[in-house]
């Protein structure tokens, strides 16, 4: 078991968003998370990652408590929220290697995965000059050079075309092969080939 | 060695604390208040220099002490808040903030109202009346920016942040002022001559530092437990205790 | 991950950005140009009262052009998301806010104190006074610089960022300005400045020192 949480809760502006959840994330498996709009998969989602503590609850990475293994957890997991994390004054390629520099990643070919991506021909443009879904793309470009193990996403399939939502299922399904684990949330029913995709439900709570 | 301390960080048993505090502390600071400022304004002698205008010292002396005091209490408060994440500790900030800026301008009014038969003026850049002008701007400060941010949770660890960055300032830009003072302004009117006081003025005054000191506990008190009313007003003790409140009135 | 790495990504990064957009540190510079002009207009334009005024004017006017770009230094990667990721990853932020600082200061606090000798005409200055104004500038302007970039973390979220950030930094301004313009005072006396220098120095260094981990926090609650 990778990541489990026990008794979560989560408040926001003094509404109850979720209260005693529990939750698992085993290795080779995608959980996705269902829920009305509002109905706490982002807070979900940030409060799994870090970013946010909850109210209540614990959350283990490997068994141990994330106050003893955060920096392990971080070193081990990707998050992408709804925010790009792109900066848009620089190019594609600037902002692939302004990650690769703050991670110390091994250098490789960042023009093959970009024009993989489907963004050939549109490396050395700032990317505020690019639509919405191919900022969405640059900012996914990170799933092909991270090595976490734990990829946590929040809609990664928003403003994707058909042919980029394919690459990024197989992306998903080799990460799985390989032992990792994914946690995303989504409206459309997800589909990874191989691998079945276990759902949890957040009620939507007044 | 702070163990015992661990269960007040609970907002619940905290609550119920500060009542017990809050019905103690109420009464007795304003019977010492009264006492104080009955006792130094109506039997004290007159001074011999600055006729009864002096008087006014009682309510001066302490706000402008407990001022600083107070800020030190926030700063203390902020420094539990972020090194033992304590979320009651955050909240006390919040609770703090505005007694220590009322209580600043207590001192800066009645300073100014000293001011105008002593010195002539309402107004003058002496260091002392500076640096309690900058303390009333950290402590509006801090309560800007708790109160600026849409998550509440974020406001009241930003304040936290500022209180502390506040506290290490203080020092610095107490002595600079002092030393811009010296230099500006020569020795002046500033600094009156403090001759020893005769018991009989320095009793009441004492009484009346001790009186603000008791005020703001009892106002804490009562402020933070507000604050921890708001922040838990989810709970389920909370529904209790509102619920117990409206039976006992009706 | 480290501090090293963090740093230079970042200080590489922000040094594109600032080539790319030349308003972030020209717009700055001339504002504070504007000011200086404003004051003899303001109060006449009689040498005697310029000269004496003059460390004061100089350094509000730089005081207010290092605030006036100070709200935008995190916002946009508050607002793309980049902070976001860099906190998720538990990166070393002081290496990035360190950096960010740096570049900050580059961009604001350098170009003051290449255009200073334009005061000495504009205001006045002897010589002596000048040499005092860029050396007070030299070690002043890296202070502004930490201490806005203090504020523009702690109101990186809050609805008013712009204000409030002023209201909540210019107290912790006023023992920069009080000893930078003393010194600059002495200096138009013929008199000797050095104590204000190391006092100067002294409180750079303090800031040096605590402001990156006052940054770190503040931008970590920020995202939270």
């Amino acid at each position: 078991m990778l990541l489990s949480a026990r008794q979560l809760s989560c408040i926001r502006q003094d509404r109850v968003l979720f209260e005693q959840l529990d939750l698992q994330l085993h290795a080779g498996e995608v959980l996705q998370i269902a829920g009305k709009n509002g109905a706490g998969k982002s807070s979900l989602l940030r409060i799994l990652a870090g970013l946010v503590d909850p109210e209540d609850g614990e959350i283990c990475y490997q068994q141990q408590p994330l106050s003893h293994s955060a920096d392990d957890y971080a070193d081990n997991l990707c998050f992408i929220g709804h925010l790009a994390g792109v900066q848009p004054q620089l190019t594609a390629l600037e902002n692939l290697a302004f990650w690769r520099a703050c991670f110390a990643l091994a250098p490789a070919d960042d023009w093959a995965l970009l024009a993989q991506l489907g963004l050939a021909g549109l490396e050395d443009i700032p990317c505020q000059q690019l639509s919405a879904g191919q900022q969405r793309r640059v900012s996914l470009a990170r799933l092909w050079l991270t090595t976490a193990q734990i990829w946590i996403l929040d809609e990664p399939f928003t403003a994707l075309d058909q042919g980029a939502i394919a690459a990024l299922t197989r992306r998903i399904a080799a990460h799985c092969e390989a032992g990792g684990a994914v946690l995303l949330t989504s409206h459309q029913p997800v589909e990874v080939p191989g691998h079945v995709v276990r759902q949890l439900t957040l009620e939507y709570r007044w | 060695m702070f163990k015992w301390l661990d269960p007040y960080a609970k907002p619940q048993v905290l609550f119920a604390t500060l009542l017990w505090w809050q019905r103690w502390l109420m009464p007795l600071s304003i019977i010492v208040l009264l006492l104080g400022t009955v006792w130094g304004l109506g039997f004290t002698p007159a001074d011999y220099q600055q006729g009864d205008s002096y008087r006014i010292i009682h309510v001066h002396v302490p706000a402008a002490i407990w001022s600083m005091g107070v800020y030190a209490w926030m700063a203390i408060a902020a420094f539990i808040a972020l090194v033992w994440q304590v979320k009651t500790a955050q909240w006390a900030i919040g609770a703090i903030a505005p007694i220590g800026a009322v209580y600043t301008l207590i001192a800066l009014f009645t300073g100014a109202a000293w001011g105008k038969p002593m010195w002539g003026t309402w107004w003058v850049w002496d260091a002392r009346l500076t640096s309690e002008l900058i303390l009333l701007f950290l402590f509006l400060g801090v309560m800007a920016l708790q109160n600026a941010f849409a998550d509440r949770q974020t406001g009241d660890k930003a304040a936290a942040v500022l209180a502390v960055v506040g506290v290490v300032n203080l020092p610095i830009i107490h002595y600079s002022v002092e030393w811009w003072n010296t230099l500006h302004q020569g020795a002046t009117i500033t600094k009156f001559a403090k001759p020893s006081m005769d018991p009989s003025m320095l009793w009441p005054l004492l009484i009346c530092i001790l009186g603000f000191a008791l005020l703001f506990g009892a106002l804490t008190c009562l402020r933070l437990r507000t604050a921890i009313l708001q922040h838990e007003a989810h709970r389920p003790w909370v529904r209790q205790y509102v619920q117990e409140q409206q039976h006992a009135t009706v | 991950m480290s501090h090293a790495n963090v740093f230079r990504a970042t200080f590489q990064r922000e040094l594109k950005l600032l080539a790319r957009q030349k308003a972030d540190w020209v717009n700055p510079l001339l504002f504070f140009i504007i000011i200086l002009t404003l004051f003899p207009l303001g109060v006449g334009a009689k040498p005697n009262l310029l000269r004496e005024i003059a460390p004061g004017v100089i350094w509000i006017a730089a005081l207010l052009s290092v605030l006036l770009g100070a709200e935008r230094q995190f916002r946009q990667d508050y607002r793309d998301g980049v902070l976001e990721q860099l906190v998720a990853a538990r990166s070393p932020l002081v290496g990035y806010s360190l950096a960010k600082i740096a570049a900050g200061w580059l961009g604001s606090g350098l170009p003051l104190i290449l255009v200073s000798p334009l005061l000495a005409l504009f205001l006045g200055l002897s010589t002596e006074a000048l040499t005092a104004v860029v050396l007070t500038l030299l070690l002043g302007t890296p202070l502004l610089s930490l201490l806005s970039a203090l504020g523009a973390a702690l109101t990186l979220s809050a609805d008013k960022g712009g204000i409030l950030l002023t209201l909540i930094i210019l107290p912790l301004y006023i023992p920069l300005l009080i000893f930078a313009s003393a010194a600059v005072e002495q200096a138009s006396f013929g008199l000797n400045y050095q104590a204000q220098l190391a006092v100067l120095a002294a409180m750079l260094c303090v800031a040096l020192a605590l402001v990156p981990l006052a940054v770190q926090k503040a931008l970590k609650l920020n995202v939270g």
